[in-house]
């Protein structure tokens, strides 16, 4: 086998191997400038985060806006601790409200971002202050149930 | 025996797992001399052409190669003193992807930094001392017995060795082959200035071209001398070997029950 | 009568512990053998065309069937999920299910094993006809090192290849699944793209997929060149090696499927 011709089938193997990793990276995952930019930190506190994973997604008025990167549990105040990365495109005011939703009835649960109208924004490592838990299945039921059961002595 | 010796073997024993294949060598090759080490399969032959390369280590005894000890090199010195020596393999051993040419030159790409050019030059004047120059562009599989012989003969002169090991150079060829290979085998050694190592049960060809012969049974040195002496030798091994004779101290019966013995037992069971 | 029993037992122990005091000495020299490649892995790479030479014959090669497999197996993820999925309503979340599959583990492990078959079994056929035909034997006394000459570069060779073969496995498959969902049954296109691009992550999905096939990658190289070079010498043995070579690489490789996977997505 002639070196050249080797080398030559060898080169084409390895330029369509990578084209196939590109491939898989930019359109079939989502490697995106966005993966690479500039971001900063921010920590909210949660009674309840539900079904929250780590790397779940923040959303502001619906658009990805960065994930989560940290969850944990604060002993001394019995709450959970999340760390947010935000992309440094986006700054949002000190009185931003940081709630858990959940995307459609039953899908993953992702925080989302209200805006306020303070005209100072929050810092990197600030502490987003007004938070809402997550709604939790049983919690409502038993609600709904209280609700009803103090209804029916009335409806008598 | 002329006193300079190219390699010295003293009283080494050689021993596979319980088996001993060789018990008390002593051997000493002259330099610039053609010695032919003989015997029946089997008998350590070819372990002898190991210890001397080195890939195989005695369990006691002295082995010195140009008055260096053999066993007691590193993998760095060993492969050192092994660029010096050219070994001719029982089958040819050659490099079956790569052509003839790329075999002869195989050797030279690897251990020196010489051009292409004088690279070329070395390799087809080693062909044409085999008289196979211009097969130089064949691939091994298209060669016969006796051509790939010859290249790994040019293969194992490559470097100008100061020794050279022939493992069976004459096994399965067809006489004329024999013929060529035992007169390239003589004229090599001397062009070259070389010492030359022959292990081999060709009597005859050896006899022809050899200065000294040593002949091995079961491990041991039975007998050695000039062809001269083997011819006129009185020692029943030597023999039989020369002349091929079928019985003498090599048994022609394998151990076994005396022949009537067996006969009978087999009847009384049946 | 008894006794006849027992000793049945003892020799029945004896022969175990035999086969296991083989195996141990063979995985022993499995890994001395191993840390001598990386050793002697300077020259596969300082005359890089040793390597170049292997990377064609073990990768380039391989590509019909690695490219002809994926193809296949991504229809049928795109057949076999389009028919699950559309019980739920789901049918969107095609691209999602064969991009995952594929790239997390389908991809890694099915390519792998064509490449313990393909190639695997070719490189052992390889060193272990140069065994027989004494041809290392040679080399060694030629002063040759032939680990780092025929050993060590094979071993890369496979190393390389096969990252570049899951992934192109991985990316036809995709196609495959497109082919089948989009073109052929009429799932909608943008669906199948977008849903697929918001739920696999590189970091995650694609990357953890590289990873373990390098891993399944020297796993096979190491077993397929180890197992040429300690053949027996022989017809026979040399064909028992490359039997070994495509079982234990298939053992080795699943078992890795599990411990890697077990890392990767633990907890997710």
């Amino acid at each position: 086998m002639n070196r050249k011709l080797l080398d030559l089938w060898v080169g084409f193997f390895v330029a369509i191997g990578f084209a196939g990793v590109l491939f898989l990276a930019l359109r079939v995952g989502n490697l995106s400038s966005a993966n690479f930019a500039e971001t900063y930190q921010l920590t909210a506190k949660f009674d309840n985060i539900g079904g929250l994973k780590v790397r779940g997604p923040v959303k502001s008025a619906g658009v990805v806006v960065g994930r989560v990167t940290d969850i944990r549990f604060d002993p001394q105040a019995y709450e959970a601790l999340v760390t947010l990365t935000i992309d440094s495109r986006y700054q949002f005011p000190k009185d931003t409200f940081a709630s858990i939703l959940t995307a459609g009835l039953l899908g993953e649960q992702y925080i989302g971002l209200d805006a306020g109208g303070d005209e100072k924004m929050l810092k990197p490592g600030d502490v987003v202050a007004k938070t809402q838990s997550a709604v939790v299945l049983e919690k409502l039921i038993s609600q709904f149930m209280f609700n009803k059961a103090s209804e029916t002595p009335d409806g008598k | 025996m002329p006193a300079d010796s190219l390699v010295k073997i003293t009283d080494v024993n050689f021993a596979y797992d319980d088996r001993s294949i060789l018990k008390g060598i002593d051997m000493e090759i002259p330099r610039g001399k053609l010695v032919a080490i003989m015997g029946n399969s089997g008998c350590g032959k070819t372990t002898l052409l190991r210890l001397i390369g080195g890939q195989l280590k005695p369990t006691s005894g002295e082995l010195l190669v140009d008055g260096q000890s053999v066993p007691a090199m590193k993998h760095d010195e060993l492969y050192a003193m092994r660029r010096r020596m050219g070994m001719l393999f029982q089958f040819g051993a050659l490099f079956t992807d790569i052509s003839v040419f790329d075999n002869v030159a195989y050797l030279m790409r690897e251990h020196t930094d010489l051009p292409e050019e004088v690279i070329r030059d070395m390799v087809l004047m080693k062909l044409n001392a085999v008289g196979l120059r211009g097969a130089h562009h064949l691939m091994p599989a298209e060669l016969s017995g006796g051509m790939s012989r010859r290249v790994a003969l040019a293969r194992a002169i490559a470097l100008d060795p100061m020794l050279i090991m022939y493992d069976e150079p004459f096994a399965g060829l067809d006489p004329i082959s024999m013929g060529v290979i035992g007169q390239l085998i003589r004229k090599l050694n001397d062009a070259l200035g070389a010492t030359t190592i022959l292990v081999t049960h060709d009597v005859q060809e050896a006899l022809l071209i050899v200065d000294y012969v040593y002949f091995v049974s079961d491990g041991q040195i039975v007998a050695q001398g000039t062809p001269e002496d083997i011819r006129a030798s009185a020692d029943p091994f030597v023999h039989q070997f020369v002349f091929g004779e079928a019985d003498g101290p090599v048994h022609f019966h394998y151990p076994a029950v005396p022949f009537e013995q067996e006969l009978m037992r087999e009847t009384a069971n049946a | 009568m008894l006794n006849g029993a027992f000793s049945a037992v003892i020799e029945l122990v004896r022969s175990a512990g035999h086969r296991m005091n083989n195996a141990l000495q063979t995985l022993g020299f499995a890994a001395r053998f191993f840390m001598m490649i990386l050793m002697y892995s300077g020259q596969s790479f300082r005359r890089l065309h040793l390597t170049i030479r292997e990377i064609y014959f073990v990768g380039f090669q391989s590509l019909l069937i690695i490219l002809v497999s994926g193809l296949f197996i991504g229809m049928v993820l795109g057949m076999q999920g389009y028919e699950t999925l559309q019980r739920y309503g789901s049918s969107e979340a095609l691209g999602v299910l064969v991009a995952l599959s594929l790239t997390r583990e389908l991809g890694p492990v099915v390519s792998a094993l064509l490449f313990a078959s393909r190639a695997g079994s070719s490189i052992t056929a390889e060193i272990g006809l140069m065994k027989a035909t004494e041809q290392l034997t040679a080399m060694d006394m030629m002063a040759v090192n032939p680990i780092a000459r025929v050993v060590a570069p094979r071993f890369w060779g496979g190393v390389i290849s096969m990252p570049l073969l899951a992934a192109l496995f991985s990316a036809v498959g995709v196609f495959g699944g497109y082919l089948i969902g989009v073109v052929l049954i009429g799932v909608d296109e943008g669906a199948f793209w977008s849903q697929m691009q918001g739920s696999v992550d590189f970091r995650f999905d694609v990357w953890n997929g590289i990873v373990k096939s390098f891993v399944f990658g020297a796993a096979v190289s190491l077993i397929a060149v180890f197992e040429g070079y300690d053949a027996v010498p022989t017809a026979e043995g040399v064909s028992a090696s490359i039997k070994r070579t495509v079982v234990y690489s298939a053992l080795a490789i699943l078992a890795l499927d599990f411990v890697l996977t077990s890392f990767m997505f633990r907890g997710n």
